[in-house]
């Protein structure tokens, strides 16, 4: 039985720490434990953007991480999926004045799907994906065209 | 013999699966054993205190919610301990044991974080999922209290924003009492289990000369046997009412080897710990207001008036958390420095990893559960180039500032 057009391939997840306050990073992983379990839908955390379908950003992006950000959005393979994790990866947040930020994260990269909240909720997250399964797909709808 | 052989070098990170946050090590291999290594922290470097040098307390004290992720109170609680001694604003007792129970709440929190860590280190991925399953309890308790599952937001100069309500009290209790089953179940996985025995009995070991002579702080100097805990030594918020001991390891284990079992030992008895202590605040929780004034126009106006410098201490989850405050009536401070206990542990990294395998850096990093998010205070960027600032140029920088701070 198919269940739906999403459950015929599993999304995994790259995960990027841009200088953020821990806080999104931890909620990210508390996504992935038992109580909300995402895992059953086949959304997992992989240790290499070659592997991605989906790269989670949190942070404002600080200077050193900029480049390093590019690298890891260079290496994904398309079709991808950038979601930016929380507030200060969007304007900046509580650290819109610093003097270290190249972000926020759209400057640096393409973000397909932002997701605000200081930290967000696991909810908020994993709703996240689910929209950027909706633009995987649309993208390689497009793709075989 | 691996003696023959040329050391190599090995690069992990910033961007590492085995780390969770960024930071550069370099470690220099022969064969499978750690021979040195050097580590590059700064990656997360945001500038928060050259921040709060531009905006007042209040808003500031927001600011700290967010150095880290984990420990926000800790930090929070540090930084108003500073301006209230500056400002003399008197808390309100209720407001004392408010900070108190949330201050356990995430050391709760973050001890079962920290153990599900360890766990995924170690490859046990079963116990890093319930580790993680029981700490959602945790966070639900801190939802309930302070509205927030992380930066909460609710200790502010002068008090705490929200009240602890009577029919808060018998959620509280529920959730603790769970906890008591479950807290046994732990400790007999994680201490009893031969896998995570052999992995961690004698491994990155560091003895209690090194780890004073490191002023290393927290768990990580007390698993080495070195009593220290703010909360005891130099007890701020209602710690000084409460009946507790410090934790070390030898009484679970009847000895101190300061090695990686040694600190999840005191960890894990800490999370214990935390429970009697908000237990007796939630017994002995006094009667009334929990801020000492509740308009912030107040607040701010006498924060605006205050002169002089003080430190604010507090034990955080990872050890002693300090915060220096100097004050110059104006609205903002004139001086913030921020030294997290990361900060203090890190180096101890350099003892630990010597002569270990390869495969054991990822739970010997762990083991000081570092958090480069409070750690990362100093980068040097000048006019958007980067650049690397001679030991000369630092001296003659630093000299320079404590003259402009002194007015000479």
């Amino acid at each position: 039985m198919r269940l739906s057009k999403s459950f015929n391939r599993s999304l995994w997840v790259f995960h990027f720490n841009s200088g953020s306050c821990n806080g999104c990073d931890i909620e990210i992983v508390c996504t992935l434990t038992p109580r909300y379990d995402p895992e059953r839908f086949g959304i997992k955390l992989v240790g290499s953007p070659r592997h991605a379908d989906v790269l989670l950003v949190t942070g404002p992006v600080v200077h050193d991480m900029a480049a390093r950000l590019r690298r890891v959005y260079d290496q994904m393979p398309d079709p991808k999926v950038v979601i930016c994790v929380g507030t200060c990866g969007q304007s900046g947040g509580v650290f819109f004045d610093s003097y270290n930020l190249d972000g926020p994260v759209g400057d640096v990269i393409p973000v397909d799907v932002y997701v605000p909240g200081c930290a967000p909720r696991p909810e908020a997250i994993i709703d996240a994906v689910v929209k950027g399964v909706a633009k995987l797909e649309r993208l390689e709808a497009e793709g075989k065209k | 013999m691996s003696d023959s052989k040329p050391s190599y070098n090995i690069p992990i990170g910033p961007i590492h699966p085995a780390l969770k946050e960024p930071i550069l090590f370099t470690f220099k291999i022969n064969g499978e054993v750690v021979e040195d290594l050097d580590f590059a922290p700064g990656k997360v470097h945001r500038g928060i205190e050259w921040m709060g040098m531009r905006r007042n307390p209040v808003q500031i004290a927001h600011l700290c919610d967010r150095i880290c992720g984990i420990c926000g109170v800790s930090h929070t609680l540090a930084f108003c301990r500073a301006v209230e001694q500056i400002a003399e604003i008197e808390v309100p007792e209720r407001a004392h044991y408010v900070r108190t129970i949330v201050a356990e709440l995430e050391r709760i929190q973050s001890h079962l974080l920290w153990a599900g860590v360890a766990a995924h280190e170690l490859g046990f991925d079963t116990l890093f999922h319930l580790a993680w399953r029981v700490r959602e309890d945790a966070m639900d308790l801190l939802e309930l209290i302070t509205g927030n599952r992380v930066n909460y937001g609710i200790v502010q100069v002068g008090g705490v924003r929200r009240d602890i309500t009577e029919d808060q009290f018998p959620k509280v209790e529920k959730t603790l009492a769970a906890y008591e089953d479950i807290t046994k179940k732990l400790l007999k996985l994680f201490l009893e289990d031969t896998s995570i025995k052999v992995r961690c009995r004698d491994t990155g070991l560091m003895t209690r000369k090194q780890a004073l002579e490191l002023c290393t702080v927290g768990p990580t100097a007390r698993a080495s046997g070195l009593e220290m805990d703010v909360r005891l030594d130099a007890p701020y918020a209602a710690y000084g009412d409460l009946d507790f001991t410090m934790v070390l390891p030898d009484q679970y284990a009847g000895e101190i080897r300061g090695d990686v079992y040694d600190r999840i030992v005191v960890r894990l008895l800490e999370v214990v710990q935390s429970m009697s202590i908000i237990r007796q605040c939630i017994d002995n929780m006094p009667p009334g207001v929990v801020m000492w004034e509740q308009k912030y126009a107040k607040i701010l106006a006498t924060c605006k008036k205050a002169e002089g410098e003080a430190f604010g201490r507090v034990e955080a989850p990872r050890g002693e958390c300090f915060h220096f405050v100097r004050m110059n009536k104006s609205e903002s401070p004139e001086a913030w420095k921020v030294k997290a206990s990361t900060y203090s542990n890190q180096m101890s990294w350099l003892t630990m990893l010597k002569n270990e395998q390869i495969a054991d850096i990822p739970i010997i990093v762990a083991s000081i559960d570092p958090c480069m998010s409070c750690t990362d205070r100093v980068a040097v960027i000048g006019n958007g180039t980067s650049g690397i600032l001679t030991k000369q140029d630092l001296h003659r920088l630093s000299v320079e500032k404590t003259r402009r701070i002194q007015g000479c």
